[in-house]
């Protein structure tokens, strides 16, 4: 009979799980039900006993590893516990969320316990052998796929399940130890990339893709790069949108080129970018494959606004294209959302 | 101080990102139609890694770097003469099976293994870096079991900065979610470090390092070792394109007043 184990860890607070730890947990509780298998929720970061608090309602047991060396997010450090965990729990099907902690260190973990790992995974599967979907090539092609051989690794993508909500209550939780291993890597904080300011929201309900248009040459034989700045700022402020680019867009920092201060690869969307989940997407002077297609792959409701009529991109992605001019639109946009306000 | 570094970049070689893919089924397992025909380019992201290392290399006199790199040999060699122009490195080449279908885990026991057997290298002075996530498999795993196969635990993904200070010691800037960076110090090489952007553009073709590199890159892919790639058990169900295709409503006539407002009242509703 499969062993289930939830890999769970703490925010950057270290007071609570992350939501997408809670969704991994929803995961797991949905596996061991159709399996029949035993669940056992693994937790690492902070505070055991505080981090676990609406977990009992899920009737799993409990396992978690303390200590200071453990709050920060580091592959020694990490690997060690998760390896710890996933030992303890005899699990022979570990899941865990695709976060930056985790995936920097599961691979490792699965290699240590003899085990495999597949990662990205929207959903699980099959009947009574488990079965994962994934996407390859950058979001274009979608597989389901299996594995005979345990233990098996899974890490979740964000998104997949709805997080997992218990009501508070005393946990009993067993503390697993661990050595703590050699480490090398201090973790000294986060920084933020050199811009005026946070422009990448995940929990945003709207994506604003900008594309290269708003830097090219407009109808009237200029660019007009300072007004596109203030506009897509004025319109992330008035919608509390979350901002991503194409690569051309943000390519052009590093050529030399005058280019929106705000921007940075952090912000690019597509296959060599990122494919953020949003319920509604809005793509502004945009053409291609790679911000219609790949880099609004998860994203819910799609528009777009494009100069160009014959945008074959757009066609069969995009629910609604708007043939205008962005600079007018988004003028217009900003008004009415000030207005609101 | 500068410090003489030895930098193993790992990097795959992928369909170009702007070709039309599709999925094959092959005595092999499910793979991409027309595969050994489609144009190939070196795996961005790992092309950023290699771009940073030879930068690196460049600013640490002594310091050496060598790209280790897995695919058929005659697509290994058409990519080779591009990338061979870019930034002078030694060709690891190791002659086997490209593709996202892969199993990770058998990419990685190869690569550790090609590693391993370079001459005189230096554990103390490694840096071993790649793409964090290729555009094949895009699953993030295959450098951190390097690592592990050659026992480094100090591992680093999504790393888009490293600044080498005087000691020795290096800080890694990696990105996490929200769209920041950790940032984290670590005292001294060996390390592994899967590179997203970076902040070099591609270097432009520089005919000189392409004769230096090619006399070298031959011979390797001459010699090359020819592998096969366990499954691990690894089994597909299905391998398809996604199927959903949108009406698309396109409106031409609409004025900018009139979109606004449309647009308005579609991002205020719940759904
Ligand atoms: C290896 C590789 C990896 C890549 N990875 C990515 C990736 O991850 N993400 C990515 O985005 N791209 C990627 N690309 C690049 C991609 O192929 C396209 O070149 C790029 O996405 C095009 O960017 P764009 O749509 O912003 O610009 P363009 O193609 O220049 O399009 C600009 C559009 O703006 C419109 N426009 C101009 N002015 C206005 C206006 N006033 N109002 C409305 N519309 C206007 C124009 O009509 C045009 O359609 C990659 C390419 C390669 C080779």
């Amino acid at each position: 009979m499969e062993k289930i184990l939830v890999l769970a860890h703490a925010d950057d607070s270290g007071a609570s799980l992350t939501r997408h730890s809670l969704e991994t947990v929803t995961a797991g509780q949905q596996l061991a039900a159709k399996l029949g298998a035993e669940l056992a929720i693994g937790i690492v970061g902070g505070e055991a006993a505080t981090l676990a608090k609406t977990l009992p309602s899920t009737g799993a047991k409990l396992l978690a590893i303390s200590g200071e060396a453990f709050k920060q997010a580091r592959y020694a450090t990490d690997a060690a516990a998760c390896e710890a965990l996933s030992r303890a729990a005899a699990a022979t099907i570990v899941l865990a969320p695709h976060s930056a902690r985790f995936a920097r260190v599961m691979a490792g973990v699965a290699h240590r316990l003899g085990g495999l790992i597949d990662t990205h995974i929207g959903t699980i599967g099959g009947d009574a052998a488990p079965q994962a979907s994934r996407w390859f090539y950058r979001q274009r092609i979608e597989a389901i796929l299996a594995r005979s051989a345990r233990p098996w690794f899974l890490l979740v993508d964000a998104g997949s399940y709805a997080a997992f909500a218990g009501e508070a209550g005393g946990a009993a939780v067993e503390a697993i130890t661990v050595e703590t291993p050699a480490v090398r890597t201090t973790v000294s904080g986060f920084r933020a990339p050199k811009q005026d300011e946070q422009t990448i929201r995940p929990d945003a309900k709207l994506l604003f893709v900008a594309g290269a248009g708003w830097t090219k040459k407009q109808p009237d034989g200029q660019t007009h790069v300072e007004e596109a700045g203030k506009l897509i700022l004025g319109f992330l402020h008035g919608s509390g949108a979350s901002l991503g680019s194409s690569k051309s867009l943000v390519d052009q920092g590093s050529e030399g080129n005058s280019v929106l201060p705000f921007l940075t690869h952090l912000n690019q969307v597509g296959q060599t970018g990122a494919t953020p989940r949003h319920p509604k997407g809005l793509a502004t002077c945009c053409h291609g494959e790679e911000p219609h297609v790949v880099g609004w792959r998860f994203i819910g409701q799609r528009r777009a606004i494009s100069l160009d009529p014959n945008c074959g991109w757009t066609r069969g992605k995009a629910d609604v294209v708007y043939i205008a001019d962005a600079f007018q639109v988004v003028a217009k946009l900003n008004e009415l959302l000030a207005a609101k306000k | 101080m500068p410090h003489a570094l030895q930098i193993v970049v790992c990097a795959g070689i992928v369909p170009d990102p702007l070709q039309t893919l599709e999925p094959a089924t092959t005595p092999a397992g499910p793979g991409i139609k027309n595969e050994m025909v489609l144009p190939a380019v070196l795996d961005p992201w790992a092309a950023s890694a290699l771009y940073e290392a030879a930068e690196l290399v460049k600013k640490n006199p002594g310091s050496k770097l060598w790209l280790v790199s897995l695919g058929p040999k005659a697509k290994l060699q058409q990519v080779m003469m591009t990338v061979a122009q870019k930034v002078a490195f030694e060709l690891v080449p190791v002659d086997g099976p490209i593709g996202g279908f892969t199993d990770a885990h058998a990419t990685a026991a190869v690569l550790a293994e090609a590693i391993a057997a370079i001459p005189a290298l230096d554990k103390t002075r490694l840096l071993i870096f790649g793409g964090w996530e290729s555009a094949t498999r895009g699953a993030g795993v295959t450098l951190q079991l390097i690592g592990e196969r050659l026992g480094i635990t100090e591992q680093f993904q999504g790393v888009d900065q490293i600044d080498l200070r005087e000691d020795g010691s290096f800080e890694v800037l990696e990105r996490v979610e929200g769209g920041k960076h950790q940032v984290s110090v670590c005292t001294a090489a060996p390390a592994v470090l899967g590179w997203a952007t970076g902040n070099l553009a591609e270097p432009r073709n520089n005919p000189q390092i392409g004769m230096a590199n090619m006399r070298t890159v031959m011979p390797a892919l001459m010699r090359a070792k020819q592998v096969k790639l366990d499954a691990n058990t690894l089994s597909y169900v299905s391998v398809s394109l996604p199927k959903q295709q949108r009406e698309t409503r396109v409106e031409k006539e609409m004025t900018p007043e009139a979109i606004a407002a449309e647009i308005v009242e579609w991002i205020g509703k719940d759904n």
